[in-house]
């Protein structure tokens, strides 16, 4: 009986301490972030007016997105960017990966350096790269002896952008890929080689295998940055390219809308939208998951 | 037998040497490119085909660079919001990770899963509301209005909430019978168990908080209350063709965090390689 009151007692004490402990965490993201999600909702259903006010408008905002050649465009940029830049990205970081994996002088060094654009700010890493690209100056085009605009001419620019976004990703994605490279055991290589299997072999039928669940992650954490891609672009393209419209993503659109044109009710209708593009996404790539990623080790 | 296979190793061990080395000037060019184009006069970075060497090292673009944007306030800020960002990231996580992760308290798994909806929703989607909050109280252009949206973590809550789940319970029940109290037992026991982990946070939290740019640039509108990030956009409208000035600005922004990489380059890459999935 005693024993009972005691465990009771005890009890009720661990759990005031974990209330005082989650607060701080259960707080902010009530404040920070619930309220802030469910209010952006109703932001996408209202139409901003002067000082700050808002008056519901129902389904306007997005009537009029859905409308708006300048949202399709954003979207089908948004589209080819994620196409340009995940498969390519993802095979490059992987053969990096690989190559890091082997036993060579040096290897943390090349890992060190291939990290190093991820501790650098996008906006500095975009900054150098136009300079690179510069129609006029820039050193690509007098190696190449052509003035192509890399920057401007609206066919090429998501090109560029892509350049520059797998050259900043592809050291963080080859250390994430790395670390699951690293998880294989030995002795399936050395089986294999006893069994006369090449390396071409060994990677298809125990690298490749073994490495799927990371590479899942990988792959579902670069096709939502992707979706989400916006500083690099900002920093590439000013307001005054005449590409713009060419190299606009859905985040860039949401930025210009709500606080370039003051636009927020449309600007929230655009986050709205992409967070539905997003979550089916990640629905089809778990559903796409069962015929590829291999758990069995 | 034996050379044939000796020789195919050799090359090899060539041929990665010299993918990795092809693959270290694309790049570090880009860097030594900045550098190298900061020291120019604009006149001498327009000559087609360019020099290589800048023909007399000039510090002009720096003091443009410098003269143009607070860098003194801009290191300030960065600075003091990445501080606060890891302190209350690495603080209020590791007190929510060890509660969710030892504690028994009604309503867990609710409380819980609040932070699984933040961590499933981009973070563009709390921007509007976030940024209105502080406007209605005034705190825009403020370090406050900065470290804002990072003020708790609902990553860091999952991923300090994991490294408490590999701590075994008998650890935390020892600390208990000598006559811990759950605080005691969390701060003094089981905390400087997850060290590495908290260092992990850390680093990821500092990368990011660093690159952020969007926030930024809609919470603090005023030059002085600016971030390197946001500064340098500012920059890149002012001097749209003074390339060496925009190299000088993207360069003093970029050093501190590189040479802080260049000292812990180990604990840069294997914290964001523990934290890798985000």
């Amino acid at each position: 009986m005693a024993g009972n009151a005691k465990s009771g007692k005890l009890a009720k004490s661990e759990s005031m301490w974990a209330y005082l402990m989650v607060a701080p965490t259960v707080i902010g993201l009530l404040v920070l972030n619930i309220y802030p999600f469910l209010d952006t909702i109703k932001l996408s259903f209202s139409k901003t007016r002067p000082f700050g006010l808002y008056e519901l408008r129902g389904v306007e905002n997005f009537v009029q997105m859905f409308g708006s050649p300048e949202f399709w465009r954003a979207n089908w940029n948004t589209l080819y960017f994620c196409i340009l830049t995940v498969p390519l990205g993802i095979l490059l970081a992987l053969v990096v990966a690989v190559m890091l994996n082997t036993k060579i002088k040096g290897r943390t060094f090349f890992r060190a350096v291939f990290f190093l654009p991820m501790v650098v700010a996008p906006a500095a890493v975009a900054m150098v790269w136009k300079w690179i690209f510069n129609t006029e100056y820039g050193i690509i085009n007098t190696l190449l002896a052509h003035k192509i605009n890399w920057i401007t001419d609206p066919n090429i620019v998501m090109i560029t952008c892509a350049i520059v976004a797998i050259w900043s990703a592809i050291g963080y994605d080859a250390v994430l890929l790395l670390s699951g490279l690293q998880n294989i055991s030995k002795s399936y290589y050395e089986a294999a080689s006893l069994d006369g299997a090449t390396k071409l072999q060994q990677f298809f039928h125990i690298t490749l295998p073994m490495v799927s669940p990371t590479l899942f992650v990988v792959l579902i954490m670069r096709l939502m940055s992707s979706i989400k891609v916006y500083d690099l672009i900002y920093m590439m393209i000013e307001e005054a390219n005449p590409a713009l419209t060419s190299a606009q993503s859905l985040m860039y659109l949401f930025y210009r809308e709500s606080y370039v044109s003051g636009n927020r009710g449309l600007g929230s209708a655009v986050v709205i939208w992409t967070v539905a593009v997003i979550g089916l996404v990640t629905v089809v790539q778990f559903w796409g998951q069962k015929k590829w990623v291999n758990y069995e080790v | 037998m034996n050379s044939s296979l000796e020789r195919s190793r050799k090359i090899r061990t060539a041929g990665v040497y010299a993918f990795f080395i092809i693959g270290s000037v694309i790049m570090i060019f880009p860097f030594v490119w900045m550098f190298l184009t900061s020291f120019k006069t604009v006149e001498e970075s327009m000559i087609v085909p360019p020099t290589i060497l800048p023909a007399a090292w000039q510090s002009g673009s720096y003091n443009k660079a410098t003269a143009s944007l607070p860098f003194f306030a801009l290191y300030k800020n960065t600075i003091l919001m990445i501080f606060w960002r890891v302190v209350c990231a690495v603080l209020f996580s590791s007190m929510a990770g060890y509660a969710f992760a030892k504690l028994n308290f009604k309503g867990k798994n609710v409380l819980f899963s609040l932070v699984l909806i933040q961590m499933m929703l981009p973070s563009q989607i709390f921007i509007t509301p976030q940024y209105q909050m502080l406007a209605k109280v005034g705190l825009t252009n403020s370090i406050f209005g900065l470290v804002f949206p990072g003020l708790v973590s609902a990553f860091g809550t999952f991923f300090l909430r994991q490294a408490y789940l590999g701590i075994p319970n008998e650890i935390a029940e020892a600390a208990y019978l000598d006559g811990c109290n759950q605080w005691q037992t969390f701060v003094k026991v089981m905390a400087p168990l997850t060290k590495a982990s908290m260092a992990a946070l850390a680093v990821f939290t500092a990368v990011f908080a660093y690159g952020d740019l969007m926030w930024p640039l809609i919470v603090n509108t005023d030059l002085n209350m600016m971030t390197l990030s946001s500064g340098l956009a500012t920059l890149r409208g002012q001097f749209s063709t003074d390339f060496p000035t925009m190299m000088a600005g993207s360069l003093l922004a970029m050093i501190p965090m590189v040479v802080l990489y260049l000292f812990f380059q180990k604990q840069f890459i294997e914290g964001v390689a523990m934290t890798g999935g985000k």
